[in-house]
């Protein structure tokens, strides 16, 4: 598996990724299911993330895709190591981390930071701005006298667009946009490599999401972090990624490019996103699109082989029998299909980011 | 009845809540309509009173020691006039509302069945065998696989967007003439959003009943509504056809909302636009023009000047509160249209800079 390069029509400011900061190998997480309350007995597993691989390379923006529960947070989690693997490897910088303990795994953990969806119940109500922001300097022991970090910590809420004023406040002083901001800053204070920013903008109303959409995009070209972005709005994710991956019932069915993903999809499951999104323009509306019927099944339980098979529109008996490989269609993508999309049928799904 | 009179007509709605802070004022002098068989989408922010508005139409804001004035005629009857037992009457009748959040607006103790059957029986007079008959067919019509056993499952056995199915099966269970439906498909994926506005345009289509839809979604307002109004601080600051107000918009909110949200089909280099600073508290309210603090092309009298909804010159049904002359506006949206930044909009429109504050805490 390589890492694909970005098209060359990717502005320019943003690195031309080919070096892999991080990969992500075989990667699986079941949570058990037990009975009993004091012997438990393990009757089955909630197979949230089930043998994902790919890679983040350095100076891009990744997005992940998906609906609830196709394992796009438990993915992040598990690379940041806030889970534990069930097996599989996350590789950072070439480094197996996938069972560092101790001062190794702390030593990591300032290279890797997280955004939070929920700018209200990731923040400490007790505690100041200020302390919240500066407590990355106290955990990795970089305190060098309380002037210099109170400095530090105006400093980040400057470049965030907060003002440095307000260092004394308490997040219920805050607007929701404004926590976000606070916790875009605590996850830049030790400036990291990476940063995974899990449905950053989803609680916010829309005036206010593009301030934030904005602010990380700034901060990746200024800082240039590498980005993993986790979303279920695929406006907000063509918007702000290079490479998109799209999840469902914890694989990912379909990886690449996002120009490339979002003219030519070639997996089922992707034209079926990307149709069933609303588009602010009634000019375009359409009388019929085409629904996928049903619910996604239970994560527990997931169909055979090809997952995606009972809701599919073109399944057939192959599906349920051999689960396809993720491999390259020979149009930018790597889609997990038998039968992929072909142009007409993208035009006629009416999949509206196509040209 | 008169023909040509709407199905509902709301007229200089005030809703107002006292509380220990000074008086909320949630809705603040809105009017709209709405024809039978048709579609209105009501767009904003949160706090901008939308839901409150809509509350309100169905009585659900008395209880809470609201001061409410303006009236809202449904089939040649003043709403707020009317009696708690007579409203009654109307409320899961003749207007039904579907709530965003489809697992606690269902009762978790009882079965979707029996709490269908309840919706029936309060207004019609039914024996129970008969409701019951009527709520299976009820879940069948939106959509429920298998509805005859399904009926005898609890809510937490449904899948969110079943969840919603049977929330619109119960706000159907009386053929309404009305369908308030408040953000109903926030809480839900992409792919169960498009089944359920798919379910809620048939059933339209099939029982020719309006739909009023509030979202903060522009893309579902697009794809639903066939006129739309934008609220802001409590007041409709512009209404048109869905048409018009996509293609042509005349208030500097709606250009905001436009320009902050990424477009699917768009370039990938368009910088988002954001609007600046946060919505204004409905307890203290800007003066003038509330929305002028957030405006980029504010003037020093439109602090002073409360803008009114006027009709724009050659199609009067689109209204807009603004203090910005016609042709300017025209010519600031032509800019921005084409990508231009608003700075640079005003610059080549020949504006002067807003001598106003600009709201703290933004790059």
């Amino acid at each position: 598996m390589s890492a694909q390069p970005l098209t060359p029509q990717t502005p320019a400011g943003r690195s031309p990724g080919g070096e892999p900061l991080m990969q992500v190998r075989n990667l699986v997480k079941h949570f058990p299911i037990t009975r009993g309350i004091v012997i438990q007995r393990k009757v089955g597993a909630v197979q949230a993330v089930d043998g994902v691989s790919f890679d983040v390379n350095r100076g891009e923006t990744l997005g992940i895709v998906g609906e609830t529960g196709c394992g796009k947070s438990t993915t992040a989690r598990v690379m940041m190591r806030l889970l534990e693997a069930t097996s599989g490897e996350v590789l950072f910088e070439g480094q197996d981390i996938t069972h560092l303990k101790g001062a190794r795994l702390k030593a990591i953990r300032r290279d890797m930071q997280m955004i939070f969806q929920d700018p209200y119940s990731s923040l400490n109500p007790r505690k100041t701005v200020g302390s919240i922001i500066g407590q990355p300097f106290a955990i990795h022991g970089l305190e060098k006298g309380k002037g210099e970090r109170k400095r530090a910590v105006q400093e980040l809420m400057e470049t965030v667009g907060l003002n440095p004023e307000h260092y004394n406040r308490y997040p219920h002083e805050f607007s929701g946009g404004q926590r976000q901001r606070i916790g875009v800053a605590r996850a830049l204070a030790l400036k990291p490599k990476l940063l995974i920013a899990d449905e950053p903008v989803s609680a916010l109303d829309v005036s206010i999401q593009a301030q934030v959409l904005n602010l990380l995009r700034d901060m990746q070209r200024q800082l240039g972090l590498t980005l993993v972005f986790i979303a279920h709005d695929l406006s907000v994710v063509r918007h702000m990624c290079d490479r998109v991956a799209v999840m469902y019932l914890g694989r990912i069915v379909e990886i690449g490019p996002g120009e490339a993903l979002y003219d030519f999809p070639r997996h089922p499951y992707t034209g079926a996103l990307l149709s069933a999104v609303p588009v602010a323009d009634p000019s375009a509306r359409k009388d019929e699109r085409t629904l996928l019927s049903g619910d996604v099944p239970s994560p527990a339980n997931p169909p055979s082989a090809c997952r995606f098979h009972t809701r599919c529109p073109k399944a057939q008996e192959l599906c349920s029998v051999e689960d396809p490989p993720l491999e390259d269609k020979g149009t930018g993508t790597r889609a997990a299909c038998h039968f992929p999309l072909s142009r007409e049928e993208v035009a006629e799904i009416g999949v509206r980011s196509s040209r | 009845m008169n023909a040509a009179e709407p199905l509902l007509r709301v007229e200089d709605l005030h809703v107002e809540f006292p509380t220990e802070d000074g008086v909320v004022h949630a809705v603040d002098g809105i009017s709209y309509e709405v024809a039978r068989g048709r579609t209105l989408g009501i767009v904003g922010e949160s706090g901008s009173g939308k839901t409150v508005s809509s509350l309100t139409t169905l009585g659900l804001t008395r209880t809470q020691g609201a001061h409410i004035s303006g009236r809202i005629m449904f089939e040649g009857r003043d709403l707020v006039a009317l009696g708690e037992d007579e409203l009654r009457g109307v409320r899961g009748n003749d207007i039904a509302m579907v709530f965003q959040d489809p697992l606690s607006s269902l009762h978790p103790f009882f079965k979707v069945g029996a709490q269908l059957i309840e919706a029936i029986r309060v207004h019609q007079d039914m024996n129970k065998a008969k409701a019951r008959e009527r709520a299976v067919e009820l879940l069948g019509l939106v959509g429920i696989p298998d509805p005859s056993r399904r009926v005898e499952e609890f809510p937490h056995e449904f899948s969110g967007g079943m969840r919603q199915r049977a929330m619109i099966a119960m706000a159907l269970a009386n053929e309404p003439k009305l369908l308030i439906a408040d953000e109903p498909t926030t809480a839900l994926d992409v792919t169960v959003q498009a089944q359920i506005l798919a379910l809620m345009e048939r059933l339209q289509r099939e029982l020719g009943m309006a739909i009023v839809i509030i979202t903060h979604d522009l893309g579902v307002v697009a794809e639903m509504a066939d006129d739309i109004a934008v609220m802001y601080a409590g007041r409709i600051v512009e209404t048109a056809s869905a048409e018009l107000l996509f293609s042509s918009p005349e208030h500097p909110y709606t250009w905001g909302l436009l320009k902050s949200i990424p477009m699917l089909a768009g370039s990938r280099d368009e910088e988002l636009v954001p609007i600046p600073g946060t919505p204004p508290s409905l307890i203290n309210r800007p003066s003038g023009c509330h929305f002028h603090p957030r405006c980029p092309y504010a003037q020093p009298d439109h602090a002073r000047i409360d803008p009114q909804l006027r009709g724009v010159p050659d199609h009067p049904a689109h209204q807009a509160a603004c203090l910005l002359e016609v042709d300017v506006r025209r010519r600031l949206w032509a800019e921005l249209r084409a990508g231009r930044l608003p700075e640079q909009a005003r610059e080549t429109v020949g504006l002067p800079e807003p001598v106003l504050e600009q709201p703290e805490a933004h790059a």
